[in-house]
């Protein structure tokens, strides 16, 4: 091996620092093409014969500049190239750029049929070049990309077959001085067309082709150091732009307002200024004359949406003068966007407007085309395509561009097709893709982690080191019917002293996934395990989820135990934790557990066992009550599905027994001591889980409108809003506490992992259970948490025990709690979007009448609940004027019905009212309502355009004239009353921790 | 933005070196001639003098010991070593805690029975400094030690290894050694490859300290190759000069 001594750099920074760095040139860095017989590399990447392109002769090799790797990177990844020679200089500069890009450019390399080679071009003697003097780096770094172009050019020159290297950049001048240094260049447009492909034709990102002779819609946003002054200043606020899901024209930030916490509001196309959700943006506060009062309408349209523009800058003057009348209702700080610090764009899954395709079928001309993403905060997005016609009704992915001031909308290209919608199928991977759930099967790397036995794995007597034996006790399971990962068995033991030895035995998957190695780290990024109604997304291999870790009945199994002794009146005497061998005895469903509870008939060990249990738990949960636990509410459903086509058949309420709460509150218990024994080991950095105190500002509209039926909330502490809940009962109407429990779940934070040492210990606090320590150890099959609490117990106990700093850095486990609580989150939220997906499947075809409240109240519109099926939609309360009415005309507008009244929070009728009057129809919060639920058979994205817009709810009664539909008999035109189901915002925090509530699906 | 890669993914380290490979290493003796012996080494940019006063009679009458020599060993890092400047003062903790350990180091391996009642002094001077200054520091010391013509049983190499990123890289540089990688160093008698000195100071996980013990006694053994041929071609220029 030769090696090159050659002296770098010395640079200067700050505190004027000489830094003299060795650089060492070598001549073993090899070329990776296939037939070079000089070079040594044993396993060469680039094929014999590469890329084949009409634009040469010969078959060649692809070395890209930087910025077509930014720029197109999904050309880049489609399969049609291959065999393309990424330079050292260009992969770190696109890291320096852009680090997701950076990651996918590193996954093309991973991807052997890819053939894309990393060639060190920079530590290469022949390639390495020095800055000269008076170059700018990006010179330099373009200069050596061209020499080692050249190097190629003349390494594989004398090659058989015949093949050459060209260097694709989309800079001219680049290609300019390469043409003359005798090179091959070529830009991406170029290559791109002369491979005829529409495909790649369409995914080339269209950021250029654009006149600036056209007229600017938008402000200009101010430059980066001019926005950073500002926030420094305190002129700008910084904060991430969040747009309401009923409205994609309103958003708002969270932040600081004059030291106070708080939320802007920015409406309007020009106030949002090309700010899409979730960009983190700069935001000046318009004058206090601008600020808005009443909550916004529902946007679904472009035409309602101009209406609406035009009625806000009516409004907004209204305000004006009524806001200096009415006092009581202080208007809500709104802003405009200045500045835009950082983007927040990804792929989005979606669909094109039927309506912007106006070729004739079957051309393949390139035609600009709108995009509209299922996610409805998004904008509509300009694409070009050629192949609009065959991507009709189809779900698309599509990635934006860039947004300049001339276009009204984003710009993107096309991606890839996912599949026909409606399709169960494809919109099941369009939910996963929409909440970044990673579904890909295992890759064969994190396979090979698992055990060598397979399926025959069994306990051997080496196991039993450090293990206790617990294979003669009565342990048991309980879970729900069909579940084949069973994380958790118990077992209970009446002592001598009276008291009893009760066990939680939960399984030990850390005994196999060890820390660092690949199957954990893919555990680790997928953090959760997802539950769609039909299928499960696992984060560990099914071979340790359901079958090694999993503690299924008469099989021996290692498990994590925490063993407590508890005195008659539940109260913990003693607890201890430790790694053992378990065989349980039975897993029984909730009902077969309650069914040998009740069956006085049963005496064996195991049932008494459960009844002993029952008994405690019961004692833990009145305890729990009594501390102030909240016990919260969620609409959840259970689907019966059909058995081959796995469509739903049937929706019923979840159920809960007795058993499950017995479950819960052990789970709870050892969560809690479990909890408190590694915060004890690891003060810094300790995973745990909290859940903060809502804000007052949260319950406002809940508590004005329980007020009417002369009910009050206090929600100061959780024990006080517990006994408020509590006593919340109208005889009259049996689920109005339960719909008060749903609502004011809405109302609460969500739990998050935390490291102990990032947050003080006062705000530890687990305000729905009332615990002042929370963490989770019991079912580390499904979450990942739960599986680096297990390590961090398992150090606890065993100080012999050698660990790395995954349990220790602060910063780690920081990030992983980070990632943990994001999994967590679009965990949730795609399991809902399934639920909500099978509803729209069950509907199809049907028509239903049923009793529904009213749970929320908007300027225009009002969402209504659906206990039966636990669903929810939007009633309108403007009468629609028909769309094929000329919709250019101002009559098209439509009619307010009902208006918004601030001071009550309901919709009422227009007439005009006498002091101390009621008006005639009114609707307001936990109304009762009469609605007919049906699905808008217009899947296809026809006329509205509304590929999202699918389970209708109509209002039957109360009777309101413009707005109601007489029921199945007397259907109206079903345009009229257009309604859009909407995803249900807040999630159930309560249901998250409550370890059962709805978790598991039929496997 | 996360921290600079410290091992490419195509295994090259910032330096364009593989991970088992050594930095560029210079060495020769004899390099002052007040001294006894003297030996001045380079470990790519970490550049060491040593200097071997003795044995002669020991300064301190009270620390004499009557059937052996004592060893002294004097560490001092010129200011201009760093890319900041800076000046050490004389009882550094940090400097006499490398002193004590390159004292420790020799004291098993110097045959120092041979020298009853008599001092043997070891003065280092730490010229540039880029990383590995305890392993600099002792290979310097030995080829000084040779020089003076000190019996000793073996030659005593030492190298660092660490865990980069992902893999045991040895001889780490300045970055490499600051950016929070567990390093240990090891000194090595190479003909009977025993161990005289492990030096660590971070956390290293078990499972990677052998692969890393490994490395680095891969690397003693390099030294001693480098080392030993210094010696040699001294040795050699000697003898055809003394045969003149």
């Amino acid at each position: 091996m030769l090696r090159q001594k050659a002296f770098m750099k010395k640079t200067k920074s700050g505190k004027v620092l000489k830094v003299v760095k060795e650089h060492y040139l070598r001549d073993d860095i090899w070329c990776s093409v296939e037939t070079c017989k000089v070079c040594e590399h044993s396993e060469p990447v680039l094929s014999a014969v590469p890329s084949i392109n009409k634009a040469y002769r010969l078959p060649h090799y692809i070395i890209p500049d930087t910025n077509i790797f930014i720029n197109q990177i999904d050309v880049m990844e489609h399969p049609l190239i291959t065999n393309v020679i990424v330079l050292q200089t260009v992969l770190e500069e696109v890291k320096h750029l852009s680090l997701p890009i950076y990651q996918r450019v590193r996954d093309m390399i991973a991807n052997k049929e890819k053939r894309f080679y990393v060639f060190s071009n920079e530590h290469h003697r022949g390639t390495f070049i020095e800055k000269l003097k008076d170059e700018s780096p990006n010179d330099r770094n373009d200069r050596a990309i061209r020499v080692a172009t050249k190097w190629y050019g003349n390494h594989i020159k004398d090659l058989n077959p015949r093949v050459s290297v060209v260097m694709m950049t989309d800079d001219a001048g680049n290609r300019d001085k390469a043409t003359a240094d005798g090179l091959q260049a070529i830009s991406v447009k170029w290559y791109i067309e002369a491979l005829d492909n529409a495909e790649i034709l369409d995914m080339m990102s269209s950021a250029k082709d654009l006149d600036d002779g056209q007229k600017t819609i938008y402000d200009e946003h101010l430059s980066a150091a001019h926005v950073s002054n500002g926030i420094k200043s305190g002129k700008y606020l910084q904060g991430k732009l969040g747009i309401s899901s009923h409205n994609y024209l309103e958003g708002s930030i969270y932040t600081k307002i004059n030291g106070e916490e708080g939320t802007i509001l920015i409406v309007g196309r020009s106030n949002l200024n090309r700010a899409v959700d979730g960009d983190i943006i700069a935001v000046e506060l318009l004058p206090k004359s601008e600020w808005r009062t009443t909550p916004t309408g529902v946007v679904v349209d472009e035409e309602e949406e101009q209406a609406e523009e035009e009625s806000l800058k009516a409004e907004q003057e209204a305000a004006a003068t009524a806001a200096k009348e009415d006092a009581l209702d202080t208007p809500q700080p709104c802003g405009k966007v200045v500045g835009i610090i950082r983007r927040n764009w990804r792929q989005y899954c979606g669909f094109i407007d039927r309506k912007s395709v106006h070729t004739p079928a079957g051309s393949s001309a390139p035609v600009n085309v709108l995009f509209y993403a299922m996610e409805s905060k998004i904008p509509k997005i300009k694409i070009r395509t050629r192949q609009a016609h065959s991507l009709l009704g189809k779900r698309i992915i599509v990635a934006i561009d860039s947004w300049p001031r001339t276009s009204r909308y984003p710009i993107g290209h096309f991606i890839r097709a996912l599949g026909e919608a409606g399709d169960k199928s494809t919109e099941t991977e369009v939910l996963l893709l929409e909440h970044d759930v990673p579904f890909h099967e295992f890759s064969k790397q994190v396979l090979s982690f698992l055990p060598v036995e397979g399926e025959n794995w069994v306990v051997q007597p080496e196991h039993f080191a450090g293990r206790e034996d617990f294979r003669s006790l009565n342990v048991c399971s309980i879970d729900p019917p069909g579940c084949t990962d069973i994380d958790d068995a118990l077992h209970v033991i009446p002592l001598p002293n009276g008291n009893y030895q009760v066990g939680v035995h939960i399984a030990d998957v850390t005994h196999f996934v060890k820390p660092g190695n690949v199957m954990d780290q893919e555990a680790a990024s997928r953090g959760t395990t997802v539950y769609l109604v039909d299928k499960r997304i696992d984060m560990l291999p099914s071979l340790l989820g359901t079958n090694l870790c999993s503690l299924r009945s008469n099989v021996e199994r290692l498990a994590f135990s925490c063993i407590w002794e508890l005195n008659k009146d539940a109260e913990i005497v003693n607890v201890r934790f430790t790694k053992s061998v378990i065989a349980s005895k039975a897993s029984l469903t909730y009902e077969e557990a309650q069914n040998r509870i009740d069956d006085a008939s049963m005496q064996d060990d195991v049932t008494s066992g459960i009844r002993i249990l029952n008994m405690l738990a019961k004692k833990l949960k009145q305890r729990r009550l009594d501390m102030g636990a909240l016990t919260l509410a969620s609409p959840e459903v259970r689907f019966s599905l059909e058995r081959d086509t796995q469509d739903p058949v049937d929706v019923e309420m979840k159920e809960l027994k007795e058993t499950n709460a017995l479950v819960e509150e052990f789970m709870l218990l050892a969560n809690i001591s479990v909890a408190r024994k590694i915060y004890e080991k690891f003060p810094d950095s300790a995973m745990l889980r909290c859940h903060p105190q809502p804000p007052s500002a949260n319950f406002e509209k809940l508590e004005k409108a329980v007020a009417r039926f002369g009910i009050e909330i206090d929600h100061s502490t959780s024990k006080t809003l517990s006994d408020s809940l509590d006593n919340a009962v109208l005889p009259e109407e049996p689920y109005f506490n339960k719909l008060l429990r749903i609502m004011t779940t809405r109302c609460m934070m969500q739990a998050l992992y935390f490291c102990s040492g990032a947050q003080i210990e006062q705000e530890f606090r687990h305000y729905g259970l009332a615990t002042d320590i929370y963490t989770h150890f019991t079912s580390p099959i499904r979450r990942y948490s739960d599986v680096m609490v297990h390590r961090q117990l398992h150090a606890a106990i065993d100080s012999s025990l050698s660990y790395g700093d995954e349990l220790t850095d602060k910063e780690k486990m920081n990030d992983l709690c980070g990632n943990l609580n994001h999994r967590n989150r679009m965990a949730q939220q795609a399991a809902r979007s399934s639920v909500e997906l099978f509803t729209h499947l069950f509907f199809k075809n049907k028509t239903e009448e049923e009793e529904g409240y009213v749970i929320r109240i908007l300027k225009n519109a009002f969402i209504v609940l659906v206990p039966k099926y636990g669903i929810e939609g939007i009633v309108y309360a403007s009468a629609k004027v028909s769309k094929t009415a000329d919709s250019g005309d101002a009559a098209a507008q439509p009619q307010p019905i009902l208006v918004y009244n601030p001071e009550t929070d309901c919709l009422q009728s227009t007439e005009t009212l006498a002091e101390g009057e009621t008006p005639k129809t009114q609707v307001q919060l936990f109304q009762k309502v009469m609605v007919q639920i049906s699905i808008d058979d217009d899947l296809k994205g026809g006329g509205e355009g509304g590929m999202r817009q699918k389970l209708k709810m109509e209002l039957l009664k109360p009777w309101i004239e413009g707005i109601s539909v007489h029921g199945i008999s007397n259907k109206d035109d079903p345009e009229a009353h257009a309604v859009t189901s909407k995803k249900r915002e807040e999630a159930p925090v309560q249901a998250q921790d409550k370890k059962r509530a709805g978790k598991r699906t039929k496997a | 933005m996360s921290r600079a890669e410290l091992l490419s993914p195509e295994g090259l380290r910032i330096d364009g070196r593989r991970p088992a490979e050594l930095r560029k290493i210079t060495s020769t003796t004899c390099v002052l001639s007040q001294a006894d012996g003297s030996a001045y080494l380079e470990h790519g940019n970490t550049k060491v003098l040593a200097a071997v006063y003795g044995p002669r009679e020991a300064r301190h009458r009270a620390l004499v010991l009557h059937d052996r020599a004592i060893l002294n060993v004097e560490l001092n890092v010129a200011p201009f070593s760093t890319g900041e400047r800076r000046r050490r003062s004389k009882n550094d903790k940090r400097l006499l805690e490398m002193a004590s350990f390159v004292k420790q180091t020799f004291e098993p391996v110097v045959i120092a029975t041979l020298y009853p009642r008599s001092q043997i002094d070891i003065y280092l001077q730490v010229i540039q400094h880029d990383g590995g200054t305890l392993q600099a520091c002792i290979n310097a010391t030995t080829m000084a030690l040779i020089d003076a013509g000190i019996a000793m049983t073996d030659y005593v190499c030492a190298c660092t290894a660490g865990w980069v990123e992902r893999e045991a890289a040895i001889d780490l540089n300045y970055i490499e050694e600051s950016s929070d990688t567990s390093e240990v160093t090891i000194a090595m008698l190479p003909k009977s490859s025993k161990i005289t000195l492990t030096q660590m100071e971070s956390r290293l996980h078990v499972d990677k300290l052998e692969e890393v013990f490994r490395l680095a006694g891969e690397g003693c053994k390099q030294m001693y190759e480098v080392m030993d041929k210094t010696i040699r071609d001294r040795a050699e220029d000697l003898a055809r000069k003394m045969a003149v």
